[in-house]
């Protein structure tokens, strides 16, 4: 049940409420407990109607290329 | 699908396989490590991991199913809340056919004429009450930290927009107090846990220290097949290394600290008493109730509910399930009583519940 995925910022509205895209699909979430700022073009973790967490898409990029890299390496 | 293809990528799982079978050779001994979320019980199910781990490897599934370990209590106290007249009650959808006592369900109160309803975020309930102002609408909060902020959210724009039809009915409960319940429990032995990504978006690294501090190895992950055999990998390092501690694995999703936010917002809303868990019992500090200053939107106090006598099933092992300690097909019922059309315990209603994952992936191969 504690399933969330991760969808893009499309649009925020007044109300504190993103669309957010899916693969294709288009959802709405309401951004009220997200735990930082986020702006259109974001990517965020969704649970049950609500954004919960923005993806640092950096570093996301970053852990792969390193867990790749030692992998790569046999550094374990 | 951006954040979740790279993170199947089946190169990347190759080559992780055999960096945990290496590792896992190098530990040696028997490995048991513990999935405590349910989300990651069904995509180890899903995702065929458990027959592609290294004889050594032997994954248990624990008490992370929210509806499997709603006690049999509150499943008939939600009953007799949904069976009044002029209620609408609105759940997520994997409550609908948890058995009460008797084998009474939600569904089955919905056939015969119930107005219960599924909804897929407590908004929509919210959403319900305003649209029927001649209805009390009754939501069931249920779920762990990474749903109870998104129910506390809606408690309280249900006050801010001061509907008087609205109540929640919560089951919340919560992870910490459940692994340390689990890590004394004479019965069970756990080198170490793949602690769940989602609540660990909310909670923190906090929630799990008790884990490092009894000698256990504890590695927040997440739920595609890169995050999980990276997770496993991670918990043999330091099993190897006999140094303990709270790594993130899901780093894409999870910050050191939670989401402070969201936890203050909980708290807010909830206090922490005594919950009582299917299978595993009363646990200090593990449910989330309605304060006093959000009252009026507490389904408990507003529904003056008497006193209901609530029986399990005989037979049914789901709270050793729960537990970790037998496997389902060590339950009598498992499969012939048992199944997913006709579930007896809550294990097999949920698609991850343990006893439903299992008879849908694992049942032709699990390791003895």
């Amino acid at each position: 049940m504690c399933i969330a995925f991760p969808g893009k910022i499309l649009t925020i509205d007044q109300d504190n409420f993103a669309v957010i895209d899916i693969n294709g699909t288009r959802r709405e979430v309401c951004l009220d407990i997200v735990d930082e700022k986020v702006i259109v073009g974001d990517y965020v973790i969704c649970h049950a109607g609500y954004a919960i967490h923005r993806i640092d898409e950096n570093l996301a990029l970053e852990n792969l290329a390193l867990l790749k890299e030692i992998i790569d390496r046999e550094i374990y | 699908m951006k954040f979740i293809d790279e993170y199947r990528d089946p190169d990347l799982v190759r080559h992780l396989l055999d960096a945990v079978t290496a590792l896992a050779a190098r530990v040696g001994r028997r490995i048991s490590l513990m999935e405590i979320c349910g989300t990651h019980t069904h995509a180890i199910g899903r995702f065929g991991i458990r027959r592609l781990l290294p004889e050594n490897i032997h994954l248990i599934s624990g008490p992370g199913c929210p509806v499997c370990v709603t006690s049999i209590h509150d499943v008939d106290r939600a009953l007799y809340l949904a069976d009044r007249p002029h209620v609408v009650f609105a759940t997520f959808g994997d409550m609908l056919r948890v058995p009460g006592t008797g084998g009474r369900s939600l569904q089955r109160l919905r056939a015969s004429g119930a107005d219960v309803r599924i909804v897929s975020s407590a908004l929509d309930s919210l959403r319900l009450a305003e649209e029927n102002p001649e209805k009390e609408v009754v939501f069931m909060g249920i779920g762990f930290e990474t749903t109870a902020p998104t129910v506390a959210s809606a408690i309280r724009k249900a006050g801010l927009k001061g509907l008087n039809n609205y109540s929640v009915f919560s089951v919340h409960k919560t992870v910490p107090q459940v692994i340390s319940a689990l890590i004394e429990d004479p019965e069970l032995s756990i080198d170490g846990f793949i602690c769940p990504g989602h609540v660990s978006v909310i909670t923190g690294v906090d929630a799990y220290k008790s884990i490092p501090e009894t000698g256990r190895a504890a590695v927040i992950t997440g739920f595609e097949p890169v995050d999980i055999l990276e997770g496993i990998l991670m918990i043999l390092r330091q099993l190897q290394e006999g140094r303990f501690e709270v790594a993130i694995q899901y780093a894409r999703g999870v910050n050191r600290e939670g989401n402070l936010q969201a936890l203050k917002l909980m708290a807010e809303v909830f206090e922490t008493r005594e919950g009582e868990w299917r299978g595993l019992g009363r646990i200090p500090q593990s449910g989330l109730f309605i304060r006093e200053k959000y009252a009026n939107f507490d389904a408990l106090r507003k529904g003056n509910l008497p006193e209901i006598h609530s029986v399990e099933f005989e037979a049914c092992r789901c709270g050793d399930i729960l537990r970790g300690v037998i496997f389902p097909e060590e339950c009598r019922l498992f499969r012939k009583v048992c199944t997913p059309a006709t579930p007896v315990g809550p294990c097999m209603v949920s698609s991850e519940g343990t006893c439903a994952a299992y008879l849908k992936y694992e049942i032709h191969n699990r390791k003895s």
